[in-house]
C-alpha cells in the first residue's frame, strides 16, 4: 500500500463517510469556494499550454514550487469559471499534499477521484479530474528525479 | 450581437426559448425547467428557481448494462419530477447545453414532443445576472405514462452504421480535430478515452459540435450560418440520411438537436455506442 500524506487521508476518510449524492455534493461546493486562483508572481494569462492538464473539460492548470524545506506547493488555475469540480478539485490538492512529503505525493493515485466524488461519476468527468492529480503527481516524480 | 430567436431563419424555431421567456414563466404550472450538466455540482450551487435536475448518469441510464433506461423508469423518473406528459419541457445545462441536448434527446426516446432548449443555456442566464438559487424544489409525485422506448427515429446501432458506410451514407463526427485523426488517443500520458484505437469511421465529415454556437453566450447561431458549416462546407443536404457520432454520443446529440430542429433535417439519427465503442470493436473499418 502507498503511503499518502496525512491530510490526505483525513480528508478521504471524511468522504467515506459521505454516502448521500446532495450531502457530497454540498460538502464539495462549499471546498470549491476556497478554491484560489494561482497568484500573479507565479503564472499569468495566457497559461502556457504545458501546464494544462490534458482532459479536463474546465481547462484547469498547474504549477508547482518548491518550499525552502524541500516540499512543493501547489498552484492552480481554473478557467472555465462554471467548472466548479475542477476546482473543488484544486483546492482539495493544494490543502492535502501542498507542504507535504514529496515522496508521498508522488504515490497519489488519481483513483481518489473516485473516492472523493463518489464512483458513479461520468468517465469524461472523472478522466478530467484524474488528469489533474497525475499532473500533481507527475510534478513531484519530476522534483524526486532531479534529485536523484 | 445575438438575434431574436424567430428572425434567425431555423425550421422549428420553437424549439427554442429564450431567457426572457424562461424568466417570464418561472412560476407557470405547466412548464418544468430542468437542468443537465457536464458538471455534477453545478446544479447544487445553484439553478434557475423551480428547475429539477436530471443527471445523465444516475438518471437517464441502465444501472448494469449500457443502454438507457427503459419504459418504467422514465415513467418513474418523470414522476419523481412532478412532470405531466402535458407539461412544457425546458432543457439547459452548462457548455453550451451540451448535456442538456442530451436529455432532450434521450426525452424523446419516450415521446415527450413537448420539449424545448433554452437558448445560451447556463451561461446566458447566468452572463444577464438572472436569479438563482440553491433551494431544490418538490413537486408533489405524478402519474406519467409513456411510450415504449423507441429507438428507430433519433438512435443509430453499430450494425445501421456498418450498412452506412456500405451505401456511402453521411456520417458526422463531431469531436475535435485531434480526436477525428486519432492523434489525440496517441500523446503521451493522455487518457485513452476509453477506446483502444484511435481514428474515425470511414467517410465520416469532421465538424466539431460547439461551432453551432457563439462561444460568447451559448446561443445557436443562426440558420444560414448553420447551413454554411453543414451544407456549404461539409455538402450534407437536408435529404440525407445522417448519423452523428462523437465518443459516447452526448456531443453529437447536440449536433442532432441542430440538424433536426433548427436545419429541419428529416432523417437524423445519434449513434450513441459512438467511439467508445468503435474504437474497440473487433475487426470494423478505420481511417485516419
Amino acid at each position: 500500500m502507498p503511503e499518502y500524506p496525512e491530510k490526505l487521508n483525513e480528508m478521504l476518510a471524511d468522504f467515506a463517510f459521505v454516502t448521500d449524492r446532495s450531502e457530497r455534493a454540498e460538502l464539495l461546493i462549499d471546498i470549491s469556494e476556497g478554491f484560489e486562483p494561482v497568484p500573479e508572481p507565479i503564472a499569468t494569462r495566457p497559461y502556457p499550454e504545458e501546464r494544462r492538464v490534458p482532459a479536463c473539460e474546465s481547462e484547469a492548470y498547474v504549477w508547482s514550487e518548491e518550499q525552502p524545506d524541500g516540499t512543493l506547493k501547489f498552484y492552480f488555475a481554473v478557467e472555465n469559471p462554471q467548472g466548479v469540480s475542477a476546482k473543488a478539485m484544486a483546492a482539495i490538492l493544494d490543502q492535502a499534499l501542498s507542504g507535504a512529503p514529496v515522496e508521498q505525493v508522488a504515490q497519489v493515485s488519481p483513483e481518489i477521484v473516485l473516492q472523493i466524488f463518489g464512483k458513479d461519476i461520468s468517465m469524461g468527468k472523472g478522466q478530467g479530474l484524474m488528469g489533474m492529480v497525475a499532473a500533481v503527481q507527475a510534478a513531484a516524480r519530476r522534483e524526486l528525479a532531479e534529485r536523484s | 450581437m445575438t438575434t431574436n430567436i424567430d428572425q434567425r431563419g431555423y425550421a422549428r424555431p420553437n424549439v427554442l426559448v429564450s431567457t426572457d421567456w424562461v424568466a417570464e414563466h418561472l412560476n407557470d404550472p405547466q412548464i418544468r425547467v430542468i437542468e443537465s450538466n457536464e458538471d455534477p455540482l453545478l446544479y447544487t450551487s445553484g439553478h434557475i428557481p423551480g428547475a429539477v435536475e436530471v443527471d445523465w448518469t444516475r438518471d437517464l441510464n441502465d444501472r448494469l448494462r449500457r443502454d438507457y433506461l427503459d419504459q418504467a423508469e422514465f415513467e418513474a423518473l418523470m414522476s419523481r419530477l412532478g412532470i405531466t406528459p402535458e407539461m412544457t419541457l425546458v432543457f439547459y445545462g452548462d457548455k453550451n447545453n451540451w448535456w442538456a441536448t442530451y436529455a432532450f434527446w434521450v426525452f424523446q426516446l419516450f415521446g415527450h414532443r413537448n420539449a424545448r432548449v433554452m437558448d445560451g443555456g447556463r451561461l446566458k442566464w447566468e452572463q444577464e445576472g438572472r436569479s438563482m438559487t440553491r433551494e431544490k424544489p418538490v413537486y408533489p409525485p405524478t402519474a406519467y405514462k409513456a411510450q415504449a422506448r423507441n429507438d428507430e427515429e433519433a438512435r443509430a446501432f453499430r450494425d445501421q452504421v456498418l450498412n452506412h458506410i456500405g451505401t456511402r451514407q453521411p456520417l458526422v463526427d463531431v469531436r475535435s480535430p485531434a480526436e477525428y485523426s486519432g492523434e489525440r488517443l496517441h500523446m503521451p500520458d493522455y487518457p485513452n478515452e476509453g477506446a483502444l484505437r484511435g481514428g474515425h469511421i470511414p467517410g465520416a465529415v469532421n465538424v466539431p459540435w460547439s461551432r453551432a454556437v457563439n462561444p460568447d453566450d451559448g446561443t445557436f447561431k443562426p440558420a444560414d450560418e448553420l447551413r454554411q458549416i453543414y451544407e456549404q462546407e461539409q455538402g450534407l443536404s437536408p435529404d440525407d440520411d445522417i448519423i452523428a457520432y462523437c465518443r459516447i454520443g452526448e456531443r453529437s446529440s447536440h449536433t442532432w438537436f441542430v440538424l433536426k430542429y433548427l436545419l429541419g433535417y428529416d432523417r437524423v439519427r445519434n449513434y450513441d455506442g459512438s467511439w467508445t465503442e468503435w474504437g474497440n470493436l473487433v475487426g470494423v473499418p478505420i481511417e485516419r
